[in-house]
């Protein structure tokens, strides 16, 4: 198997040069000699750095989804919304396609994610039925669509900060606002902890190639 | 689109290991190939992207980073819209809703919208204009590393595209509210999100293949 570690080089994280670290450093970390940047075999603590912010993550997906994200408030009295009731408020102001969009991103999309990476970690150790290849191409489905999830924060900000009318209406951000917001920053964190070579490693040298 | 070629091991590679390129993804190791512009080459084991040449020169892409500044600017200094519920107004910048968020204790909402909405796409057009100035000029100053290092880190936290869907998203559930009128922000918002698709599209990475102390384009 032609892989860059099989030759002793490591790929410089930031500028992609193969560097050849000194004998005596198979293992450690060293300078990329173009950019100047920390290069290692694989990412450092790559699977317990993946576990650690997705077991984070995973705990706050329970508040950021019971805890209201929006509190209105008007003459007519005042109302908490959780992500699900915004959803519903969509559905039935005749905004079908808008629920379905917000239903996804905010929550399909962190629980598949969530899942996922527990799968490609879990996969690494005990590989498995399925091949790198499709394990590969889940991972980078996954970091693509993670970012989306942050839609419900940008429109819960942009509320608050239009809806300013002192005595008629305002709206304030919710406790649940910022679990829903760390939830999304603490996935995107674990999808960049993961190293999706370690897939091929654990595969080992007879995963074929076309 | 060009698959890379297949790598013999190199048996003395030592600085001769420009000439390869390990898959991101997966770590085949590849022999570089030339690309003509606009041309990608790809991993023969997985698929993912190894090299990509720049469809635009440095000077067109200096150009639609200048246009992307311009499109920040006007983004992020009128307000987006404009709500009328009778008779008052009221209308806010992006940045006014950070400072809202703030003042009511939601820090870090506030932050978060900050650092993905404002500070992570400004300091990439930032860095961008530093680098193709730096390449155009033909040099390539002490700060060039860095800056392509600072681009690297903070790419995947700009999220313009992710921003200018909540505006729209906001902008249908406010006018179940009031009356709504778009501002300038709007359209300066919908011009930002193209051209920062353009400019995302363009790896800074391969300004490190240009021969440095030379003119740029080649
Ligand atoms: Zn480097
Ligand atoms: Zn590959």
């Amino acid at each position: 198997m032609t892989t860059a570690l099989s030759h002793g080089l490591w790929a410089c994280p930031c500028c992609r040069r193969l560097c050849r670290p000194s004998a005596g450093n198979r293992g450690g970390a060293g300078r990329c000699p173009r950019c100047g940047a920390t290069a290692h075999p694989r990412k450092p603590d790559s699977l317990s750095r993946t576990w650690a912010f997705l077991i984070a993550a995973a705990t706050l997906y329970v508040p950021a989804n019971l805890l209201p994200v929006m509190q209105t408030s008007s003459l007519l009295g005042s109302s908490r919304d959780t992500i699900i009731s915004g959803v519903v408020y969509f559905w039935t102001s005749g905004s079908p396609g808008l629920a379905l969009l917000i239903f996804s991103v905010s929550i399909l999309v962190p629980l598949i994610k969530l899942g996922a990476l527990a799968y490609l970690a879990f996969s690494v150790r005990r590989p498995g039925a399925t091949g790198p290849h499709r394990l590969g191409r889940l991972y980078r489905a996954v970091e693509l669509a993670g970012r989306w999830s942050m839609l419900d924060v940008f429109v819960i900000a942009l509320m608050v900060g239009m809806v300013r009318f002192r005595t008629l209406a305002t709206i304030e951000a919710g406790p649940g606002a910022a679990a829903f917001g760390a939830v999304v920053v603490l996935s995107m964190l674990a999808a960049a902890s993961f190293d999706p070579r370690l897939l091929w490693d654990a595969s080992g040298p007879s995963s074929h190639e076309h | 689109m060009t698959a890379g070629a297949e790598a013999s091991p190199p048996a003395s590679a030592g600085p001769a290991d420009d000439r390869l390129v390990a898959c991101p993804e997966c770590d085949r190791l590849h022999v570089r190939v030339p690309l003509r512009a606009g041309e990608k080459a790809r991993c023969v084991r997985c698929g993912t992207v190894l090299q990509s040449a720049p469809y635009w020169r440095p000077d067109q892409m200096l150009a639609l980073v200048m246009a992307a500044l311009i499109a920040f600017l006007l983004a992020n200094a009128c307000p987006i819209l404009e709500l009328r519920v009778q008779g008052s107004i009221s209308s806010a910048t992006l940045l006014d809703a950070v400072l809202t968020l703030w003042r009511e204790d939601r820090q870090l909402v506030a932050v978060l919208v900050f650092a993905t909405g404002l500070l992570a796409p400004l300091a990439d057009l930032l860095a961008m204009t530093a680098l193709l100035a730096a390449v155009l000029a033909g040099r390539r100053p002490a700060y060039f590393a860095p800056l392509l290092r600072l681009i690297q880190q903070i790419r995947p936290w700009g999220m313009i595209e992710v921003l200018m869907l909540g505006v729209l998203v906001s902008l249908i559930k406010l006018s179940h509210l009031a009356q709504v009128v778009p501002g300038v922000a709007l359209w300066a918002f919908i011009a930002l999100t193209v051209l920062l698709a353009v400019v995302l599209s363009y790896d800074p990475r391969c300004l490190w293949e240009l021969p440095a102390g030379r003119k740029g384009a080649a």
